[in-house]
C-alpha cells in the first residue's frame, strides 16, 4: 500500500514516518509537500510532526490553510484513513477535522519523554491491529498537548467511543501522574465521528525499533496496511 | 484605520501560562494582583471607509484566524485617527 507522508514548512518527523512505513514495514511513503495539491493516490495519509509554519499564532493554526489540506480534506470525508501525529494532530483539530483543541502543557514543561498510552478502540484503521490491554510504550515530545474540548464535546466524544489513546501508568490506570500534559480525561488521542481520521500526541514512528527503545509504534502502522488490504476503508474516490 | 483586536483565553479554560505569571508576581510582592490571564494582541491596519466597515473586517478575521473559538474569545477596538497618526 501507498502511505502519503505530508512535509509542512517545520515539519521534522516526516522522515521518521517515510521510515517506519517503508523501510521497517515494507510499504511505499511518498513525502508530499505542502503546496502541493493532490495526494497521487494514496492508500492513508500522515500528516507528521513537527512544527508546521513555526507554529505561528497557534500551532497547526496556519497548517490548515496549505493547498495540500482540500486534498487531505477530500480524502478524509471519502472515509480514507489519515492519521495526524504530534503537530499533525494540532493541524488536524485546527483545521475542524477533530473536535477540541490544544493548550500549552499543564505544568509549561516541553514533554520529551517515554510514556504508556492504552488503546481503547480497535476499530479505527490504525488500531486495529492493536490489544486493548497491554499499554504502548512510545514516546511523547510536545510543550502544547493539553487536550481540551467543551464539557459537552467532551461528553459525546467518550459517549461515541472517540477516544482512541489514554495516557496510563504501566499498570494500565489512567491516573493523573500518567497524565504528562494535563489533557482532560487523560487523553491522548482521538477520533472523529467516521472513525477514519486519528490524531494522537505520542510519537508511534519514533517507537519502531527495539533499537530506539520500543517497537510498540509499529502496530499503528501494521493497522492501517491491514485496513486497507482488508478493504476496511472503502475510500470513494 | 486601525483595529486592535485582543485575544484571550474564555473563562472557563485554565491558563496556566497566567496563573505562573500571577504567581511571579506575588514572589514579587504583589499579593494583591488575584489573577493574570494572558492573552494575545493584534494591531490590524485596514483600508476601510468608515469604523464600522474596520470593525466588521477585523471580527471576521479574528473568527477565522486570530482566536480559535473552541478556546479563546475575542474583542475589538477601532481607531480611526491611530493610521493617520502612523503617517505623521
Amino acid at each position: 500500500m501507498k502511505f502519503a507522508v505530508v512535509v509542512f514548512p517545520g515539519s521534522n518527523c516526516d522522515h521518521d514516518a517515510q521510515y517506519a512505513t517503508e523501510h521497517v514495514l515494507g510499504q511505499q511513503a511518498e513525502l508530499i509537500w505542502h503546496k502541493d495539491t493532490s495526494l497521487r493516490g494514496a492508500d492513508a495519509v500522515i500528516l507528521p510532526g513537527g512544527f508546521a509554519h513555526g507554529d505561528y499564532l497557534r500551532t497547526g493554526a496556519i497548517a490548515r490553510f496549505s493547498p495540500i489540506m482540500q486534498d487531505v480534506k477530500r480524502f478524509a470525508d471519502a472515509g480514507g484513513p489519515v492519521l495526524g501525529i504530534c503537530n499533525g494532530f494540532q493541524v488536524l483539530l485546527e483545521a475542524g477535522m477533530l473536535p477540541g483543541a490544544m493548550l500549552r502543557n499543564a505544568n509549561l514543561h516541553f514533554h520529551c519523554e517515554h510514556v504508556h498510552v492504552r488503546v481503547e478502540q480497535t476499530d479505527t484503521p490504525f488500531t486495529r491491529a492493536c490489544s486493548t490491554v497491554r499499554p504502548l510504550k512510545i514516546p511523547v515530545a510536545h510543550g502544547e498537548g493539553n487536550y481540551y474540548a467543551e464539557p459537552d464535546v467532551l461528553a459525546r466524544l467518550e459517549q461515541n467511543r472517540q477516544v482512541v489513546f489514554r495516557y496510563v501508568d504501566t499498570a494500565g490506570q489512567a491516573t493523573p501522574a500518567a497524565n504528562p500534559n494535563g489533557s482532560l480525561n487523560n487523553i491522548a488521542g482521538i477520533c472523529n465521528e467516521g472513525r477514519n481520521v486519528v490524531g494522537l500526541m505520542p510519537h508511534p514512528e519514533r517507537a519502531c525499533e527495539l533499537a530506539v527503545g520500543s517497537a510498540d509504534g509499529l502496530v499503528l502502522f501494521e493497522s492501517a496496511v491491514r485496513a486497507v488490504s482488508e478493504g476496511a476503508c472503502a475510500i470513494s474516490r | 484605520m486601525r483595529a486592535r483586536v485582543f485575544v484571550t483565553l474564555k473563562p472557563s479554560v485554565f491558563d496556566p501560562q497566567g496563573t505562573t505569571v500571577a504567581e511571579a508576581l506575588h514572589t514579587l510582592g504583589y499579593a494583591n494582583v488575584k489573577d493574570v490571564r494572558q492573552g494575545k494582541y493584534f494591531e490590524l491596519d485596514i483600508d476601510a471607509a468608515s469604523p464600522a466597515e474596520a470593525e466588521r473586517v477585523a471580527a471576521e478575521a479574528a473568527a477565522k484566524l486570530l482566536a480559535n473559538p473552541v478556546i479563546e474569545s475575542y474583542r475589538i477596538e477601532v481607531d480611526a485617527a491611530a493610521h493617520a497618526e502612523m503617517v505623521r
